[in-house]
């Protein structure tokens, strides 16, 4: 890795010192310093008679493929050993429950079938509950339908309840509670943990509590195995009680697990036996998505300064379904309305999918968009922030990729009868 | 025919100044009753009948209010669930989640069990009700709507998607009469042994850093939020280049 030349390898592949050249390299008044220095860094003799140092060759390529100059002269320790040792995977231990005396069940809300933070929270906080309870517990996690995480031993899950057939996809708490209550009798979990959120946390939970004939404790905020603090009226109270069986739980209420493993072992239900549901899910009504508030839209196809063709990016964003945004050029030239604009001096975003066309990702437009998940970026730009940050990014003009998109949506047949599912909106806006 | 509906209210709570009020969800619950059938809402209120935040609700254009006259320290819900029993209901509208007490928003799920019925959650509308079968909108998170539809009887919480409640006339409210009716209920034991003191803020969590070394910590305070790129495209057709963010999109669901 140095660049001096007092190392020399032996045709054995033997590293030898020339100590009388170290010993010259580190006196920089020496008369034979530089020749020592830049010695093989090829330094030129110029047309007129001076040598010339060569700024490109000076340093090396290190390990990470980024310039280094080695300011130390072959006096820094050599890492280059141990630099390929720590770029290995730390692998965590792993949290083992052979026999478990006693369950916790927590109940995710899977948004998009995944872990959000506050189930992962709730984990943690399970495990929190567990270690201060005696005995040895299990931290059981109960899925319904489509899932699509797979750290599940990373977020603490000991054991996984996933419930799948067509009983529980969609909209379907009744059913969903049904397989709760059968787990209550299977398990005769300790607690039932819910994420008390607008995802479907509260409505099982709630359900569930209903059925049991549990009192449960809802916007729990401190949960510790003697003891809940829970907000009441309204969230101007605290209500401190003994823990019951069910808690809902607020969000940012525990520490996600982030040092150990855990073994996600199946668990299966016994055969269930589900009655006929009362709610029929008609499946979700297309809403016009520019109703909704940009700051709570799921979905959202954002406009910068790389769009052309206003009409078509309005036309693809309508095929979409998307919610439009833009960046603040694209605002400031006029061609969207401030309302739109997203990041700093805009609206901070929290959408699921964010699409960014034409947009460079300057800080400020970046930090209105921190809490997206995925973000796919079409740029003409390979090197652009934008790009550094998305999941998915295409290199390639807008235009093109946006009349390409607008096609695939209306083969796919989006949106389809816009103007009829949204009458009951209007209605509901006219009554 | 003519449908019966049962909007039950509370007495709510100022966010900020902490007055009786109107309760926003309950508010909205009364008005999507009268949607449904005017005038011929009932609304239902458990506690004390001289309560002047009551006639807040009256206000909205109800000639007449039932009271079951409670004291504060008793379970509503059977006596509601008893109250409901006796006349013949088709649909019950609460809030979420009411502004004082304990709100648990476990009214509407307690008086499901207690009655039979099912519950629909946080509903936005009901569009329509037709031969037994309600048409019912559901608000869920990011602005969305479901559609759902449910047999009559049953009980629906109203959401702040709801309609906003109409402004309250207050000499409406005062000619409105208001019906006081005795009821036998039992204390909330449970409630009894409660703690309750004013909300503490809650803590804002810290970023705690869990390095070990100072390399880690460095790392940690410098890294950038979610590490490394993602996949790039840049040599695939067009065509190519669509359908990967189109299948991205499906995959995530965001295309229905
Ligand atoms: C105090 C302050 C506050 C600010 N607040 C905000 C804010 O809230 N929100 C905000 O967005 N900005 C804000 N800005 C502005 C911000 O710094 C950037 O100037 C702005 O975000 C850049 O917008 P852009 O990415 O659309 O444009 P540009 O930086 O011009 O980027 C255009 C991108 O489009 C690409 N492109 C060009 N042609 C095509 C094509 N045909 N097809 C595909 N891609 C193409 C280019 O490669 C480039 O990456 C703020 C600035 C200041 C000083």
């Amino acid at each position: 890795m140095s660049n001096v030349s007092s190392l020399g390898i032996s045709s054995l592949g033997i590293v030898r010192r020339d100590p009388r050249k170290e010993w010259i390299a580190r006196n920089r008044l020496h008369p034979l310093y530089h020749e020592v220095i830049n010695e093989g860094l090829g330094s030129v003799v110029g047309p007129s008679g001076l040598i010339r140092k060569n700024p490109h060759q000076i340093g090396f390529i290190g390990p990470n493929g980024i310039k280094r100059i080695d300011r130390l002269k072959g006096n820094g320790a050599d890492t280059s050993n141990k630099r390929h040792g720590s770029a290995q995977e730390v692998v965590l231990p792993l949290h083992v429950v052979t026999t478990p005396d006693f369950y916790l069940v927590v109940v995710p809300d899977l948004v998009g079938g995944r872990l959000s933070s506050h189930d992962k929270d709730i984990l943690g906080l399970a495990h929190a509950l567990q270690g201060g309870m005696e005995g040895n517990g299990a931290v059981v996690a109960v899925c319904f339908g489509d899932v699509k995480e797979t750290q599940f031993d990373l977020a603490g899950v000991d054991r996984l309840i996933h419930l799948t057939g067509t009983e529980f996809e969609g909209f379907t708490p009744e059913a969903r509670v049904a397989a709760l209550v059968q787990i209550d009798t299977q398990l005769a979990p300790q607690h039932w943990l819910f994420p008390d959120s607008i995802h479907g946390g509260t409505d099982l939970g709630s359900r569930l509590a209903a059925s049991l004939g549990e009192r449960p404790a809802t916007q729990a905020w401190q949960v510790i195995p003697e003891k809940v603090v829970c907000r009441g009226a309204g969230g101007s109270l605290d209500i401190a009680r003994q823990t019951p069986r069910i808690v809902m739980v607020l969000e940012e209420c525990g520490n996600a697990i982030d040092e150990t493993r855990h073994e996600v072992l199946p668990i299966s239900v016994d055969a269930l036996e589900i009655q006929s549901a009362h709610l029929i899910d008609h499946g979700q009504v297309a809403v016009d998505p520019n109703e909704i508030p940009l700051a709570e839209a799921e979905f959202i196809v954002s406009a910068g300064n790389g769009i052309h063709n206003w009409a078509q990016y309005h036309q693809t964003a309508q095929a979409l379904g998307a919610t439009e945004g833009a960046s603040r050029v694209a605002v400031d030239d006029g061609f969207m309305p401030r309302f739109r604009q997203v990041g700093a001096s805009g609206t901070w975003v929290t959408a699921r999918v964010y699409l960014a066309v034409g947009i460079s990702g300057a800080i400020q437009h970046m930090q209105g968009i921190g809490q997206c998940e995925k973000i796919i970026a079409i740029n003409t730009d390979a090197g652009c922030d934008m790009v550094k940050r998305s999941h998915l990014s295409v290199i390639d003009d807008s235009d093109v990729i946006l009349s390409e998109l607008m096609q695939l949506a209306q083969e796919y047949g989006v949106n389809d009868k816009p103007s009829q599912e949204n009458s009951p909106e209007e209605s509901q806006n006219v009554a | 025919m003519s449908l019966n509906v049962v909007s039950l209210v509370s007495v709510g709570r100022h966010p900020q100044s902490g007055r009786a009020r109107r309760a926003d969800q309950d508010g909205r619950a009364v008005e999507l009753g009268l949607k449904l059938v005017a005038k011929a809402l009932s609304v239902v209120h458990v506690g004390d009948p001289d309560d002047p935040v009551l006639r807040q609700y009256a206000g909205m254009g109800l000639p007449s209010m039932t009271i079951l006259k409670q004291d504060k320290s008793i379970d509503a819900v059977p006596i509601l669930s008893q109250f409901l029993q006796q006349e013949k209901i088709d649909i019950v509208l609460t809030g979420v989640r009411a502004e004082s007490g304990e709100s648990s928003g476990m009214v509407p799920y307690l008086l499901a069990h207690a009655l039979g019925w099912p519950v629909v959650a946080r509903v936005a509308d009901i569009v329509s009700v037709k031969d037994g079968e309600a048409q019912v909108l559901l608000a869920l998170p990011r602005g969305q709507r479901r559609a759902v539809s449910v047999k009559l009887p049953f009980i629906a919480s109203v959401d702040h998607a709801a309609e906003i409640a109409r402004q309250s006339a207050f000499a409406l409210g005062l000619r409105a009469s208001i019906e006081s009716v005795e009821s036998v209920g039992e204390v909330d034991r449970i409630r009894v042994d409660w703690q309750e003191s004013v909300a503490k803020s809650r803590p804002k969590r810290l970023k705690t850093v869990k390095a070990k070394t100072a390399a880690e910590r460095f790392k940690a305070a410098t890294a950038k939020p979610e590490g490394g790129t993602g996949k790039v495209m840049k040599n695939e057709t067009p065509k190519e280049k669509a359908r990967a963010i189109f299948d991205l999109l499906l995959e995530e669901k965001v295309i229905r």
